[in-house]
């Protein structure tokens, strides 16, 4: 029986704070990347032109020509929010516009936040352990090179700084989210209605 | 070196409801590792799970000779990293109980809600065939799929997109997951219990009724809670595989099945039980996903608008029953109250990098002080409930005696998490709250004030009555 067998257990102790991040993360955009999906080609997607100027830098992605839905791709490596490409049909109302842009803005909004966070938690993390370690008088790293923590009670001292320091911050995205979050859902609403309306209309054409 | 490892009491192997939905089989490294590495590998993962207990290992073949492997069944360490409350229903379907012994998980948790806790153990195929596949997930990517060496950076990358189009087929799994369909039955089976502590004749059918309108709301309410929840979900590892996370459904969808169930659910409640369930039902879903959601990346208070939560269902099963809020139903709502505490602080207190990261204002990273006493606090607390319980009717004189060996040692160990405050006594503080509530429901049940009394009195009434 043969089986791909996955890495399982990647988190051993506390490594990576729990992420299990792709190796690969295409961000370096190739002009001709093809992606081979389930043994089709995809060539450039109609809609790579508008996306390319809100999502290029998340993914070089290209979308099958023939695919009518949106694409969701890996998570990011520093966001972990996971990119998606979204379908531009070919007679867009104004309506499927306005949302489109919308989930697009959203996205990069959601991702220099989540970027930020990330980073600057990490960053601050690192500065932290630093100064503490140096404060106690030892070395970066111990006699074998691996890296010297903290306990956990010393870090708890950063952790609640971290929130408390960011609290307007976090406060702030939040409200933002949420507005955004139901915006787009709202007007996903809109759009399945004004859709499902336009089916019957024409049903009701072509039966006249 | 050959070895067999006879792991696993297979624990509760026949209530592995949650491994129904996750039904792969792993083959061990040990096939691709010869022997005693093998054995070295098996045995350093047991050393990485955080979870003591390690009993969900079931071992389906051992076989001897040249092709020795183990398959695991629903093996549970890349759960374990962070014990969720599937995790708690697993171990607490590891022991033997009968129903309804109730682990009344509150949503509060949604940290360690995560009820698709098998991540990336999962076979993948050598060609995907379905891009939208369930099956796949993109952790999987870290790995070269054995035997295919003709993948590219590229193509895994690529492979790694998918089409959000929804199959009808994938929908029960997705829908079980945004419903965090486990959590909501423990939460059911809460209701259940406080149904079955009430004083009055048992009546099947308005038992099912609230049962199931329970476990309606909670759905509703849990998907509202991940629809909500998106952005700070992908970043916490328990979570990052819900449904709107990995984007298997849009949005709208989420909203829409959450209608769908709250609707019926709460109807249901309300004309067939009665209008006071239907408004706790409602009044706990406004309450999860309008209060302590949001809250709780606003203030610390999140933790005790949670405990609520958790504790309106058997107080809905109560009222279900009674069709009036008793002493009885504040007391059975008031030990899950007390008893969220300790189990969630002790969690927490393991996760605090994660929590200060996503944001979350959590006790255990705000006021850690706070914290460990609130714990400790309610342990007790316990104790003393489960005295009140005979003064109320509830149970009789035995409950509160034969409940004081595992109260004490629970306190016990919130005393050691008060004094210690380490990973270790947190982490034994959170597995004890996970047995404990099930057995203090089910001494409970075992020791409910009989109707028998009662009915023997009106019984002799109405006999007096007739002869006279």
């Amino acid at each position: 029986m043969r089986c791909g067998w996955i890495t399982v257990f990647p988190f051993a102790g506390k490594l990576s704070m729990g992420r299990i991040f792709h190796n690969s993360r295409v961000k370096e955009a190739a002009g001709d990347r093809y992606g081979v999906l389930a043994g089709r080609c995809c060539p450039v997607s109609s809609s790579a032109a508008d996306q390319s100027e809100n999502g290029a830098e998340i993914s070089s992605f290209q979308s099958p020509a023939d695919s009518h839905h949106d694409w969701v791709g890996p998570p990011d490596r520093l966001s972990n929010l996971r990119p998606m490409k979204f379908y531009t049909p070919k007679l867009e109302s104004k309506l499927e516009q306005e949302l489109r842009k919308l989930r697009m803005a959203t996205q990069v909004w959601n991702q220099n936040f989540w970027l930020n966070q990330n980073v600057t938690f990490n960053k601050e993390k690192e500065k932290f352990i630093h100064s503490r370690l140096k404060a106690k008088g030892i070395g970066l790293r111990d006699g074998e090179g691996r890296k010297n923590t903290l306990s956990a009670e010393e870090m708890a001292e950063f952790y609640k700084d971290f929130l408390d320091v960011n609290y307007n911050k976090h406060v702030n995205y939040n409200k933002e989210w949420y507005k955004r979050n139901f915006t787009i859902t709202w007007l996903m609403g809109r759009v399945v209605l004004q859709n499902a309306w336009r089916k019957l209309r024409k049903r009701k054409e072509v039966e006249q | 070196a050959r070895w067999r490892r006879a792991v696993g009491e297979g624990g509760g192997a026949g209530k592995e409801a949650s491994v129904s939905d996750t039904e792969t089989m792993y083959s061990v490294l040990c096939r691709l590792l010869p022997g005693r590495l093998g054995v070295c590998v098996f045995e350093t993962l047991q050393k990485v799970t955080i979870i003591k207990q390690f009993p969900k290992v079931i071992v389906r073949h051992c076989r001897s000779g040249n092709h020795e492997w183990l398959t695991f069944r629903h093996f549970t360490i890349p759960k374990c990293q962070y014990v969720t409350k599937v995790d708690k229903g697993l171990y607490q379907r590891a022991k033997p109980k009968a129903a309804p012994s109730a682990l009344p998980f509150p949503e509060k948790q949604p940290i360690i809600n995560d009820e698709a806790v098998v991540r990336s153990v999962q076979q993948i195929p050598a060609i995907p065939s379905h891009p939208s596949s369930l099956e796949e997930n993109s952790t999987t990517e870290r790995t070269a799929m054995a035997g295919d060496n003709e993948t590219t950076q590229d193509i895994k990358e690529a492979k790694q997109w998918k089409e959000m189009k929804v199959q009808l087929s994938d929908l029960p799994g997705i829908y079980a997951r945004l419903s965090k369909i486990k959590l909501t039955a423990l939460v059911a089976t809460t209701a259940s219990a406080g149904f079955a502590m009430a004083p009055v004749p048992f009546d099947l059918g308005c038992f099912l009724l609230a049962t199931f309108g329970t476990g309606l709301a909670s759905c509703a309410a849990n998907s509202i809670n991940q629809f909500f929840e998106v952005p700070f979900d992908s970043n916490m590892n328990r979570t990052k595989n819900r449904p709107l996370v990995r984007g298997q459904i849009s949005p709208l969808h989420a909203v829409s099945f959450a209608v769908a169930c709250s609707v019926p659910g709460i109807a249901l409640l309300t004309l067939g039980v009665n209008p006071l369930t239907g408004a706790l039902g409602a009044f706990n879903i406004f309450l999860y996903t309008c209060c302590y959601t949001p809250m709780k990346r606003l203030s610390i208070l999140n933790t005790w608008v949670g405990s609520v939560v958790g504790a309106i269902p058997p107080v809905m099963g109560w009222t279900a029953a009674t069709g009036t809020i008793g002493a009885g139903a504040l007391l059975l709502g008031g030990i899950l109250y007390s008893w969220q505490f300790p189990h969630f602080n002790a969690l927490s207190w393991n996760l605090r990098e994660d929590y200060s990261r996503g944001g979350y204002r959590m006790m255990s990273v705000t006021h850690p002080l706070l914290c460990k006493r609130v714990a400790f606090r309610h342990c007790i607390a316990l104790i003393g409930l489960s005295t009140l319980c005979p003064v109320f009717d509830v149970t009789t004189w035995t409950f509160p005696l034969i409940s004081l060996p595992i109260n004490l040692y629970i306190s016990y160990l919130g005393y050691r998490f008060y004094r210690d405050s380490n990973r270790n006594s947190a982490r034994k503080l959170f597995f004890c709250s996970l047995w404990h509530l099930p057995m203090l429901l089910l001494l409970m049940l075992t020791c409910k004030k009989s109707l028998f009394e009662n009915e023997n009195v009106v019984h002799h009434k109405v006999q007096t009555e007739m002869q006279a």
